[in-house]
């Protein structure tokens, strides 16, 4: 990717999140309710969206050859435990983290 | 009225509203910024160790300002040149911005110049903050607000800097501190999950995942997931509003 090329992502991402942040600013008034649809969509989305993100981190781990992911298996799995255990993020994030990192090394 | 306990014992009648909004926006972001320190000083070790100058850390969160999308963005900016797919991964993981943003009309209302930034400073942090905390009496509510978005912001921006650069003089190698970006979402996603009333549109964000994987490869599997996540929860919107998911 050149530089222009890493630019324009950057640009493109800062400019998705600020229409995230001002749409709706602009499009909803505070007077009318908002579409039945819509508040369903942020209701059921954001669980989607983030365990799509969690397969996206993993795309590139080959599960045939290597390790198997099983680091990255025992990472996660570590991270969820500690995560619903003591439902605290800045620890599952360090603990699953540092655990990996002692699996890699 | 009821006389209100000062938190602040230099507050006169004549002391401007913002700075007497400061200290009580202060207090009020402490747990943020020991969490935003935090990630976002991990963020920028992971920016260095994939090859990034402290400026693209620094750059990134003062103008995405979203720890999820930002370490998206670095893998963007390690593959492929694809604006669109970029752009609507980037809405589609920022998109409960809007609903924050639908949450916030009234209270940003009549804030004149200050809404811009209050809306430009909008994140999951801030928006639970704004929305939770009661403004202390004798505080300036525009300005309170106004100081919570910016101290946030401001952890953020110098966490990922500060990142940046010292991940440059660590002398170890740092193998493995990848796995952090996969670890925030495990627990991000499971705090949503874990609060959800209806269980399965999380597991419908893996099953679509999982099969686009397979599918259409790492490279492209995303624009189909999320076009699959829209198509099977509308499918299935009677079924999700019966297990919870109806809007309140």
């Amino acid at each position: 990717m050149t530089f222009l090329e890493q630019v324009l992502t950057i640009g493109v991402c800062a400019a998705a999140t600020m229409l995230t942040r001002f749409l709706p600013f602009l499009v909803f008034s505070s007077k009318k309710p908002t579409p039945p649809y819509i508040r369903f969509l942020g209701k059921v989305l954001p669980s989607a969206v983030f365990a799509m993100l969690v397969i996206y981190c993993v795309r590139n781990v080959s599960f045939l050859t290597g390790s198997h992911g099983i680091p990255e298996l025992i990472g996660i799995a570590v991270t969820a435990a500690l995560h619903v255990w003591k439902r605290n993020m800045l620890l599952s994030i360090f603990g699953g983290t540092a655990l990996y990192m002692v699996l890699v090394h | 009225m009821k006389q209100p306990l000062s938190i602040h014992p230099a507050e006169t009648p004549s002391s401007s509203p913002a700075l007497t909004a400061l200290r009580p926006a202060f207090i009020t972001s402490i747990p943020i910024m020991a969490g935003f320190l935090f990630i976002a000083l991990a963020y920028g070790f992971y920016m260095q160790r994939i090859g990034f100058s402290f400026l693209y850390p620094m750059t990134m969160a003062m103008t995405i300002y979203g720890g999820s999308l930002e370490f998206v963005t670095a893998s963007m900016l390690l593959s492929p040149f694809a604006p669109l797919q970029c752009f609507l991964m980037a809405f589609m993981i920022q998109a409960r911005h809007l609903f924050y943003g639908i949450a916030m009309l009234d209270r940003y209302k009549g804030t004149g110049w200050k809404k811009f930034f209050l809306i430009f400073f909008m994140c999951d942090e801030t928006f639970s903050l704004i929305y939770t905390t009661p403004v202390p009496e004798g505080v300036d509510r525009k300005w309170f607000m106004l100081w919570i978005s910016f101290l946030d912001y401001l952890y953020w921006v110098v966490g990922a800097a500060l990142g940046g650069l010292f991940g440059a003089l660590i002398p170890f190698e740092l193998k493995g501190i990848e796995f952090v970006m996969t670890a925030m979402f495990v627990s991000v996603f499971l705090e949503q999950y874990l609060k959800d009333t209806q269980k399965i549109s999380g597991l419908i964000g893996f099953a679509v995942s999982i099969v686009c994987l397979v599918v259409f490869g790492p490279n492209s599997f995303i624009i189909p997931t999320m076009a699959g996540i829209l198509i099977f929860v509308t499918l299935l919107r009677k079924q999700l509003e019966r297990a919870g998911g109806a809007a309140e």
